[in-house]
């Protein structure tokens, strides 16, 4: 399969952009002037990567892109050694990321990874319970060292305390190195981020395989319904939103908590009832760590948790209390959910014609069971609560830079890249040391400036899918599993290419993630705030979703999403709630309009749109 | 539902019942009830619907040949024969054929016919219910197919009268030319013959096809795989139209795939005629899915059944009926083994059964193909 050629992407350069390339790290960028490396991009197949990266890349929030970049690569090629594929390798154009597996061509240096992986990989799978204890461990000191990290402000005197301690540094010193810590910290937390999780998707990825070879026919649901835990964190968050509902409906505070849209208006209404104050104690004791959840993917300075905006947390809670009113169960039915599992497993397993099959069938799906909660629970370390921490820790540096002029807006911080703010803090730190005005004071708002408009005509472009030549296999496991790399997606992915107005669409197809058919109106919500505006049983339609979107699917009776393959949050959140999912569908945040009426076919994949 | 045998028999003494409900068959009822009935009831313990019907038994129709008083007679006529002789055996047959058909059944078992055969009417909600005769051979596993003319159905048969002449008319396809010089050649002697004869509700189809309990494409077992098109299940089997075809998981029973096919004709019944006539669809309904999607789901909740009775994969035709109600007009119509990939030797998978960590390394190794 032939997909454009990068070098031809990239230089037809959108007007008003020449130069963007100075927003991101060279290593980046597709070149021109470096015939053995031109070579190698134009034969390679890249991928863009919207399942994490639905909008274009913000210069500051490269940092999590360059940080897997390392962590994952070093995982598959330098530790574990993953026989076939070296790293992911990354590129940007227009903003948007695009990464290519590498592999390893020469047959007999597979032949000799082999070994080492066997050794590492496997001493990884036999231990994976006590080892990820032990992740737990170093993931939370990192968070503590995090929340714990302190952004000086410049003082025009420095406190007494430093010449009776004979402390001898400056707080100006402390900034540019906290600022570094801050840095490391997150690049460490992503360390620990792939240190599992590799091995986590390997493990998932080939029992799928398997169990495809039995049952050619299997829809992918199914076969991640029988490996799906049930007691993971992600979801805790959104069970404490379920607890705080019943609670105030106990406590006889429910009407003042749906009274209001806003928090602080709720907050005052409840603490003048009797039992307010044992409600708001309870809602304050559930925000650590559970209310650290992104509204988005935790990927973006753009993604604010629960506790940033808390109304957010507070519409769910009022989504619950209604339900609750109008005799709803809210719970999630367990029982019922651990009970369809055994029954879907045993019944697959019996249609197993011989032994030996059955065998494979119960030590890979051991395994896969093993390895599932990692692969769950990381997110709400990393990239919910680590993130969301870190994000609030940046507005700091970004708070002293505007004070003393670098920036206009505490929020144009995230249009430099993240070595630019450090030169920066260097710029102003010594200005401010010597007494004089920072150079930065009157380059970068004017930069800042040219950045945003750079970012608006980013936005408005639309990434091609994938671009290069498509490979015959694929043998990274993370890019099979999250890109859900098949042969059926690329050439839908292709075919969405050739259609050229997409107001002409009816038909979508997509991954079948959770059985069923509905007809319904669509609402388009392109981040969690406007999950708000959701109608009972209307038909949510969204670039991906997290789980500080769960209240949501409370009200809905199906889901779309853009990217995601069928152990997406969406997917395994319908399946629980039995209603239809079809995610993965590349484009239809694009094509779909709130109000149009859809048919929603999560058993075939299929999506068709009444125009 | 009351035993009709069990009613007339009651007190008497342990001798078989003469009329049989299709429920009260089983596969081991071969020798009473033929074959052809005792699947049938088979089916039915499998606990799905069935057009119901009952059977003539052997000892029924032992009853109507001593009680016709004929035996001897025919004893006479079959003397001698030779089974190259055909003219002789051409009227030898006819002769017998129309001496069994003209001779009236004892009371009793007029009786019973007529009783079982307005109970049949009254569960159907139809007075006279359409029915199908055919003879149910007991002797199926020796070859020859024409050996008891079993080819013998007779549908379409209305009222009392018309189902009695057509149970004599199957009785009497014992003696078709071929079947006596079948007999005469293996050296079977004619009074151990035996025949039943079953009479069965019609399913009036609306729609109707095959579906078998694995994917004859791939084999795969956990998948039931449904063709159906409008009308009786004859342009389905044929081939002489492209089915629509349903592709559903065997374990959650939910429909994975389905080719919504343009059905240009179909067969339903021409009731004057007595016979299923081949007619065009309607434009209108030609490209629209013959089966709402309950009733796919239904159907392959009875192919599951079915498969998990016979301990097998299977392949059933089934019909569902026009003038029954939803929810309960779903019928299957006969089923047998799978026969392609059932006999095919089950290879594994996996070449031998490995450890997960050996079973990930070949598998990256492998890698996933894309084209």
């Amino acid at each position: 399969m032939q997909f454009p050629n990068p070098h031809d992407v990239k230089a037809a350069t959108i007007p008003g952009t020449e130069g963007w390339e100075r927003m991101y790290p060279y290593q980046y960028q597709f070149v021109t002037d470096d015939p053995e490396r031109n070579r190698y991009e134009k034969e390679t197949f890249w991928f863009y990567d919207g399942l994490h990266y639905p909008e274009p890349l913000y210069p500051f929030d490269t940092i999590w892109d360059e940080a897997w970049y390392l962590a994952l690569s070093q995982f598959n090629n330098r530790i574990f050694q993953v026989p076939p594929v070296r790293g992911v390798d990354h590129r940007i154009i227009n903003g948007y990321v695009y990464i290519s597996p590498v592999p390893v061509q020469n047959p007999e240096e597979i032949g000799k990874r082999v070994p080492n992986f066997m050794e590492r990989a496997g001493y990884y799978y036999k231990n994976w319970d006590e080892l990820e204890a032990k992740w737990k461990v170093k993931m939370e000191a990192t968070i503590a060292e995090l929340e714990a990290l302190e952004i000086p402000s410049l003082p025009d005197v420095e406190d007494i305390s430093v010449v009776t301690s004979g402390i001898g540094e400056s707080r100006g010193y402390h900034l540019i190195k906290n600022y570094d810590d801050l840095i490391n910290l997150g690049i460490k937390c992503w360390q620990y981020h792939f240190e599992f999780l590799n091995l986590g998707y390997a493990a998932y990825v080939f029992f799928m395989d398997f169990t495809q070879k039995l049952f050619p026919s299997i829809p992918l649901q199914r076969v991640t319904q029988m490996i799906s835990g049930i007691d993971v964190i992600m979801y805790k968050p959104d069970d404490e939103l379920k607890g705080l509902a019943k609670k105030a409906i106990l406590l006889g505070v429910d009407e003042a908590v749906t009274a209001h849209r806003e928090w602080e208006d709720v907050k005052k209404a409840v603490a003048a009832l009797p039992k307010g104050d044992e409600w708001l104690a309870a809602f304050e004791k559930a925000r650590y760590p559970w209310f650290n959840i992104s509204s988005g993917t935790g990927w973006f300075h753009t993604d604010r948790s629960w506790n940033d905006s808390l109304g957010i947390p507070l519409s769910g809670i009022q989504t619950y209390i209604n339900k609750i009113r109008a005799g709803a169960e809210v719970d999630r039915p367990m029982e019922q959910v651990r009970a369809e599992r055994d029954r879907i497993t045993a019944e697959y397993r019996e249609l197993i014609t011989n032994d030996a099959d059955r065998k494979q069938f119960d030590e890979l799906l051991g395994c896969a069971k093993t390895v599932f909660p990692y692969v769950e629970n990381h997110l709400f370390y990393v990239e919910h609560w680590f993130h969301s921490v870190f994000w609030n820790k940046m507005r700091q540096v970004a708070a002293v830079m505007k004070e003393h002029g670098i920036l206009n807006e505490i929020e144009d911080v995230w249009y430099m890249r993240r070595d630019e703010i450090k030169q920066a803090l260097w710029d102003m730190v010594t200005a401010w040391a010597t007494g004089v005005t920072p150079r930065g004071t009157k380059t970068w708002p004017a930069e800042i400036e040219w950045r945003k408009g750079v970012m608006q005509k980013f936005r408005e472009w639309r990434a091609p899918p994938a671009i290069g030549v498509a490979p015959e296999v694929i043998q990274e496991p993370f890019t099979i599993v999250l890109w859900g790399v098949t042969n059926k997606s690329l050439s839908d992915w292709a075919s969405v290419q050739d259609v050229g107005d997409p107001d002409s669409i009816t038909e979508m197809k997509g991954f079948a993630a959770s059985p069923g058919i509905v007809e319904g109106k669509a609402r388009v919500c392109f981040s969690a705030e406007e999950i708000r505006d959701l109608m009972e049983d209307e038909i949510l339609v969204a670039p991906t979703t997290s789980p500080s979107w769960a209240p949501a699917f409370a009200k809905i009776k199906a889901c779309i999403t853009d990217v995601g393959g069928v152990m997406s949050h969406a997917a395994i959140v319908c399946r629980e709630y039995g209603m239809p999912a079809v995610v993965g569908t590349g484009y239809s945040t694009k094509v779909i309009k709130t109000g149009m009426m859809l048919r929603v076919d999560g058993s075939s994949g299929q999506i068709t749109i009444a125009r | 539902m009351t035993s009709i045998a069990a009613a007339t028999v009651a007190g008497t003494s342990n001798r078989p019942p003469l009329v049989s409900w299709f429920e009260e068959c089983t596969k081991d009822s071969i020798a009473l009830v033929g074959g052809k009935c005792s699947s049938l009831g088979e089916l039915i313990s499998s606990g799905v619907r069935v057009p119901p019907g009952f059977a003539l038994t052997t000892a029924g129709f032992a009853d109507f040949m001593r009680g016709a008083g004929i035996q001897a007679e025919i004893a006479g006529l079959l003397q001698g024969l030779d089974h190259d002789d055909l003219d002789r055996l051409e009227n030898v047959s006819r002769s017998i054929r129309e001496m069994i058909e003209s001779r009236p059944m004892s009371v009793e078992l007029e009786d019973l016919i007529g009783e079982a055969y307005r109970k049949l009417s009254v569960r159907c909600c139809q007075a006279s219910v359409p029915v199908a005769v055919r003879s149910s051979a007991t002797a199926e596993d020796l070859p020859g197919a024409s050996f008891a003319g079993q080819q013998d159905t007779y549908l379409w048969i209305r009222g009392f009268d018309d189902v009695i002449h057509h149970v004599r008319r199957c009785i009497s396809s014992l003696y078709t030319a071929r079947a006596i010089a079948y007999r005469l050649k293996m050296g079977f002697p004619h009074e151990q013959v035996a025949i039943s004869v079953g009479v069965q509700k019609m399913a009036n189809a609306y729609a109707a096809g095959v579906m078998f309990t694995l994917h004859p494409a791939t084999g795969d077992r956990s998948v039931i795989v449904i063709d159906a098109n409008f009308g009786f299940g004859e342009s389905v089997v044929s081939g002489e139209v492209t089915p629509d075809h349903f592709v559903v998981n065997k374990v959650t029973l939910d429909i994975l795939e389905r080719t919504i096919s343009t059905k240009l004709m179909c067969y339903t019944v021409d009731l004057k005629i007595q016979k299923s006539v081949a007619t065009e669809v309607p434009f209108e309904r030609q490209s629209i899915q013959c089966l709402i999607d309950d009733e796919i789901t239904e159907l392959a909740w009875m192919a599951k059944k079915i498969e998990k009775h016979y301990g097998r994969p299977m392949d059933i035709e089934w019909a569902v009926d026009k003038a029954l109600p939803a929810g309960g007009n779903i019928y299957i119509l006969q089923a047998r083994p799978e026969t392609i990939w059932s006999n095919r030797s089950q290879a594994a998978a996996v070449a031998a059964s490995s450890s997960a960590m050996d079973y990930i390394v070949s598998s990256l190794l492998a890698g996933k193909r894309l084209s």
